[in-house]
């Protein structure tokens, strides 16, 4: 820790990009323009599972007004033999396929062509004249029908024991030997669960505006998490080289891990290098939901033994996760977390990744984690129950500490598990008397967190303040943070630090906007950026003292002798020394680029209340209080709002969101009146309490925050519910026609 | 169809524009206008991103036709500032930090003022009720509720 007693580390300031937001001015994706824009729109499939015999495009481009036509012809192929091309996470063979359906459409939504017109009305009028030759498929969209030994194969060519199979990948994390460890149990609980495919739910959908100029340079203003993952993905779609494109962030209205890959921005290129007309292209709020990621359906089971002491023996799950089109569900977090919390002997944990006819899945907050915690979490419940143990003293009996090694692989370093269940215990919610069919219930959760690559630059201005320039688009706040530690290293208001977001071509290469990894990352090159120019700041105030650097100190923004031996001077402020730079050595300023480690694991336990109108099927959550380990809180009204936000989403996904299905295959659901996220009078006050184990890693001790607090919600409000009710449910969402189905079937298994 | 010519006010300024008889006054803003600080997450009525003001009252502009602001008063974010002097809803959103990723802002602003001035002294209850319309995904509206409290009562002492 090399900051202590902070000025701004730790401080409510106001963000660098606050005014703009409340006054309208910020340029989101949709809100660019530019002389010349055309629209392009985009023709999908109406079938879930259909082989495209031809596509004929004649009436369409001859329509009046239409500029250009894109089929999967004009996308770069990544033929399926050639094996793996990896970006990130993201293998191009399914994200050419995504982008644009080839051999076969996989879901209803699937695009199959674009348009690009004067407008957009001509452009969606285009799009009915193109003439699709389907052979529809049988299709399959449930976990259970894609495992059928009869169900319709997405892809042949993925053999499991020389048969075709829609499971495309298993992963397994292990330690120990679970039948060892449960033959040494006293109690055993298993349980299965399942959860629906549940959407990201930002507000801005999906926008971009592109120029390709005659001689291929190329401007993508785009919404995204990660500009350089839009143009290196633009460019492998395309063809055109990363050199040419340039990706500028616009500001991003939520994301939440669903645009950390494109759906239009290869599109939009395609369609403006061939009409040479700058293309924009923004969803509909229905395409956001039928073609966009939600995140997986899962089924789930679990099971947990433990001595009669409480001692957690061996654990074993398995989690099946719909990834649907193409594979890359997120079985890592769901197999990785799930137990992270707890040492545990014995551990195994299996994921299985399964194709079906819905969309392709996209990272949602803690990809995974939510749903394997979901299980774990509740049959821990359960096992308190019949151990008749508080359901946080058995966590706190079986918690991991530093020196526990976690079956996904690390051995933990200083971590703020215990310190969570501590403060949840004693918290003044715990004790809090409950009302009549009112219950609550406790959950704990952890997240991988991540490092990664980031750049930033750090420049003087000519007047003496500062601007610092980072790579990572900005969605809750971190500019806000970055500003904080800045201002803190220099010494000086940071309202003097002004922090932007620069585009693929004028910062250095930083990855996307996920993981929890942003302020992680780029306050780390910051840091190191900012040093430096404390460095040179030195150095100037050294020569211009004729003393040694050594012996200029940096203080409340200005050099000082380090002692009196260095000498008697007048301090040079950052202002004196901007000024002097021109002829003193020139401009001030650095940048850093790094691959950054040392992202520790997050984890929380939350307590929530519910209660229950047992006439109409609705769970309201009356009180919640989020316990987190937050490393540092450089600016703890964003830290609460992660906490918050990722809470509420939870309670959504625990009580009423889900993509339902009609007997066509197609989602029924695509827009918010009956996707039905939480709305304001859904909620209660989200109380949070930030606990602060500083990352032993990083300068200020940043550790993620943002993945962790949707990962224990689901089975906090399940328990809360069973506490209510005194009964279990073991599937989701508990929306009310399922709540009244439950209260209205006879009672049986509560006690099983 | 030819278009229709349209006089209407907008942040107390006098505006024509001609629109289709289709366009939505979501979409005349946006494009002919130029105040983008309108946002479509839905265009179904839905989130409340796209919140104006009519004669005062509370709309989606997404499910209001252009021709229908002839000859009334429109009200957007755009004119929620006096010059560079914030709203005190808009510097309390500031402050509480009542933001993450901004898409909603602009319609929350616009639904609390109109509820501030319908009713300068909101329950919690009638704030989360008067504020349903409007979706927020990131902060679970905890700083939000709080900032619209906060603000009420400085701005009822404020007029004592």
């Amino acid at each position: 820790m090399n900051v202590v007693n902070n000025k701004w580390i730790g401080q409510r300031t106001i963000r660098p990009d606050g005014v703009d937001k409340v006054t309208g001015r910020a340029a989101f994706a949709a809100d660019t323009t530019m002389p010349g824009m055309i629209w392009g729109k985009v023709l999908r499939s109406p079938h879930p599972h259909a082989r495209i015999r031809s596509i004929n495009t004649a009436k369409a481009e001859a329509l009046p007004g239409v500029k250009a036509v894109v089929t999967p012809r004009d996308v770069v192929d990544f033929t399926i033999e050639k094996g793996a091309v990896m970006l990130g996470i993201q293998d191009m063979r399914w994200m050419c396929r995504n982008v644009m359906a080839r051999e076969k459409a996989l879901f209803p939504g699937h695009p199959v062509a674009a348009v690009a017109a004067t407008t957009e009305a001509i452009a969606a009028e285009a799009c009915k004249l193109i003439e699709v030759d389907y052979e529809v498929l049988p299709w399959s969209i449930e976990i259970d029908d894609a495992l059928k030994p009869d169900a319709p194969i997405l892809h042949e060519w993925n053999k499991i024991d020389g048969k075709p199979s829609n499971i495309v990948g298993k992963i397994e994390v292990k330690k120990g030997d679970i039948a060892k460890g449960f033959a040494g149990a006293d109690v055993v609980v298993e349980r299965s669960f399942t959860t629906r495919p549940v959407h990201q739910g930002y507000i801005e959908p999906h926008a971009c505006l592109i120029s390709v100029a005659a001689d291929g340079k190329t401007t993508i203003w785009s919404s995204s998490q990660g500009q350089f993952m839009v143009r290196a993905m633009t460019s492998m779609l395309t063809g055109i080289p990363q050199s040419d494109i340039r990706a500028i962030p616009a500001e991003i209205g939520g994301g939440f891990g669903g645009k950390t890959i494109v759906y239009l921005e290869p599109l939009a290129t395609l369609l403006a290098k061939k009409s040479g007309r700058p293309v924009k292209m923004v969803m509909t709020r229905e395409e956001v939901m039928r073609a966009t990621g939600p995140t997986s359906g899962s089924k789930s089971t679990v099971r947990v033994g433990a001595k009669k002491d409480g001692t957690i023996v061996a654990a074993h799950g398995i989690f099946h996760l719909q990834a649907g089109a193409f594979p890359g569900s997120p079985i890592r977090g769901a197999v990785g977390c799930s137990f992270a919390p707890y040492d545990i002997p014995h551990v195994l944990s299996e994921g299985f990744d399964v194709c079906s006819n819905r969309s392709k899945v996209a990272a949602y907050r803690a990809p995974g984690a939510p749903i394997g915690a979901y299980a774990v979490e509740c049959v821990l419940d359960e096992l308190a129950e019949a151990l008749k143990m508080d359901p946080l003293e058995l966590r706190l009996k079986n918690a991991a500490k530093e020196g526990t090694k976690a079956a996904h692989g690390p051995v933990y370093p200083r971590i703020g598990y215990i310190e969570t269940l501590e403060v949840a215990k004693s918290h003044p919610h715990y004790a809090a008397p409950l009302g009549k069919l009112q219950g609550r219930g406790v959950a704990s959760g952890y997240w991988f967190n991540a490092g990664g690559e980031s750049s930033a630059q750090v420049n003087i201005t000519e007047d003496g303040n500062v601007v610092v320039t980072t790579g990572h688009p900005d969605i809750g706040g971190s500019r806000a943070g970055i500003a904080n530690i800045c201002a803190e290293l220099l010494g000086i208001d940071y309202r003097r630090v002004s922090v932007i977001i620069g585009d693929t071509q004028t910062v250095g290469f930083s990855n996307l906007t996920g993981g929890s990894r942003v302020l992680f990352a780029s306050s780390m090159v910051v840091t190191q950026a900012t040093d430096k120019v404390i460095n040179t700041l030195r150095e100037r105030a050294a020569k211009i003292w004729e003393i040694d650097p050594e012996a200029v100190k940096w203080e409340n923004g200005a050099a000082h002798p380090a002692s009196p031996n260095a000498g008697q001077f007048e301090p040079l402020t950052l202002a004196d020394l901007a000024e002097k730079a021109p002829s003193q050595g020139g401009p001030i300023g650095a940048s850093v680029q790094l691959n950054t480690q040392g992202a520790e694991g997050g984890f929380g336990t939350h307590i929530c209340d519910v209660e229950v109108d047992v006439d109409l099927g609705i769970v309201r959550v009356v009180r919640y209080t989020a316990v987190q380990d937050v490393g540092r809180a450089v600016h703890p009204s964003y830290v609460e709002g992660q906490l918050q936000g990722g809470v509420a989403q939870g309670i959504g996904w625990a009580l009423n969101e889900e993509y339902i299905y009609n007997k066509d295959g197609k989602v029924d659901n695509p827009g918010f009146l009956d996707y039905r996220m939480p709305v304001c009078s859904d909620l209660p006050m989200l109380d949070c309490a930030l606990v602060e184990v500083p990352n032993p890693k990083h300068p200020q001790g940043v550790k993620g925050v943002g993945e962790v607090p949707l990962v224990p919600v689901m089975a906090a409000v399940a328990n809360a519910v069973y506490n209510a009710l005194g009964r279990r449910f073991y599937a989701l969402p508990m929306s009310p026609p399922k709540v009244s189905a439950e209260l209205d079937a006879p009672t049986q298994q509560a006690a099983e | 169809m030819a278009k229709l010519h349209v006089t209407t006010s907008v942040n107390g300024e006098p505006v024509e524009f001609l629109c289709e008889p289709y366009e939505t006054m979501l979409d005349a803003l946006r494009a002919q206008l130029g105040l983008t600080g309108s946002k479509e997450g839905c265009s179904s009525g839905d989130c409340g991103a796209c919140s104006i003001t009519l004669d005062d009252r509370l709309v989606c502009s997404c499910l209001m036709l252009a021709a229908e602001a002839e000859g009334h008063e429109i009200r957007t974010i755009e004119g929620m500032a006096k010059g560079d002097k914030l709203h005190p809803l808009q510097q309390k959103f500031l402050e509480q930090a009542a933001l993450q990723c901004g898409i909603c802002t602009s319609g929350m602003l616009v639904a609390s003022e109109a509820l501030l001035k319908k009713n300068p002294d909101p329950t919690e209850e009638e704030v989360r009720f008067w504020l349903a319309g409007n979706l927020c995904r990131c902060t679970g509206y905890d700083k939000i509720v709080r900032a619209v409290m906060e603000t009420a009562a400085e701005m009822r002492e404020a007029a004592q």
